[in-house]
């Protein structure tokens, strides 16, 4: 076979799956380490809060409940607009994609609500030990939102260039992968860290 | 070792067409309801007491609202069984590092 009738063939992996999806799945698990180290430290560190704020005095699990419930639907909708582009649905593709991001915004808003209003209540980022895991933690987490959030609208401007069509699906496939890792580390975080009980002052 | 040979070194049992039938929008609708109910019990135990039965409660809602995310929205359910396979090792060896770290830490008795 010639060398330029190799190059004419579509592209077959050596395992006859998508290598970027591949690698996708690669990458998060080795996430996995990054937020398991992350978390670890937290739990260690949790009860060393000084003679600032304890974690059981400082924590509103209402407001953080809205919050993560904000986020995990935000994985629905990132869902259907996968399934929207996967049927040759550009509209509803856009719809949900706006949507996703949107939601992902107020989870961010909250966050960012939730920091000032600890930063007012004496809880800064040098404090304790407890404050310096708690922010380096969710504070991880955000930033892995808003890069999800950048994606997002990335994918979005794209659509609306027309650069976004059916064929495209495992590229939003791919980036859906990585907006859902990010919703079950929060299903660990919120647990873990707010709804188990934490030591008060 | 010939290059035909050596592409086909992974398992058999791991390869085969991605391309799968992924579930309806009123599944996914269904999941995220039973997303949103399992969040409303695990709200629901910092209202109610429910003593020493809180923390094993809380872990399995918490290990329930995962696996549904991952098999269902994230696919694994219906994927090849190599991305399950990546991402669990990376889930375990992160499990068992920590395990290893909260308990040199003595965290699991002194909290």
């Amino acid at each position: 076979m010639s060398e330029t009738s190799t190059v004419d063939q579509p592209v077959v992996s050596t395992t006859g799956l998508s290598h970027t999806k591949l690698a996708m799945w690669v990458f998060l698990g080795s996430e996995c380490l990054l937020f398991g180290a992350l978390i670890s430290t937290y739990l260690i560190y949790r009860g060393q809060f000084a003679h600032g704020p304890a974690p059981g005095d400082i924590f509103d699990i209402p407001f953080t409940s809205v919050s993560s419930f904000v986020l995990l639907m935000s994985s629905l909708t990132m869902v259907l607009a996968l399934a929207a582009l996967q049927r040759g649905d550009i509209r509803n593709n856009r719809l949900w994609l706006l949507t996703t991001a949107l939601l992902g915004s107020i989870f961010i808003g909250g966050q960012v609500y939730e920091f000032t209003t600890f930063l007012r209540e004496g809880l800064g980022y040098t404090t304790s030990p407890f404050s310096s895991a708690f922010f380096t933690l969710t504070g991880f987490h955000g930033v892995h939102v808003s890069l999800g959030i950048l994606m997002l609208m990335s994918l979005f401007i794209s659509s609306l260039r027309g650069s976004l069509r059916k064929e495209h699906s495992e590229t939003v496939e791919i980036i859906g992968l990585y907006w859902h890792f990010v919703d079950i580390v929060w299903i660990f975080i919120f647990t873990v860290i707010y709804l188990v009980p934490s030591p008060t002052s | 070792m010939n290059t035909e040979t050596a592409q086909h070194e992974v398992s058999m049992d791991d390869v085969h067409d991605d391309s799968h039938e992924h579930p309806s929008d009123g599944k996914y609708i269904q999941i995220a309801a039973i997303l949103g109910v399992l969040t409303a019990l695990e709200v629901a135990t910092y209202f109610v007491d429910i003593g020493p039965a809180l923390i094993p409660a809380l872990m399995v809602l918490m290990v329930v609202k995962f696996f549904l995310v991952v098999a269902w929205f994230m696919h694994l359910r219906f994927d090849s069984s190599l991305f399950t396979k990546f991402f669990v090792s990376g889930l375990v060896l992160a499990t068992a590092v920590y395990v290893i770290a909260l308990t040199v830490s003595e965290f699991w008795t002194k909290g």
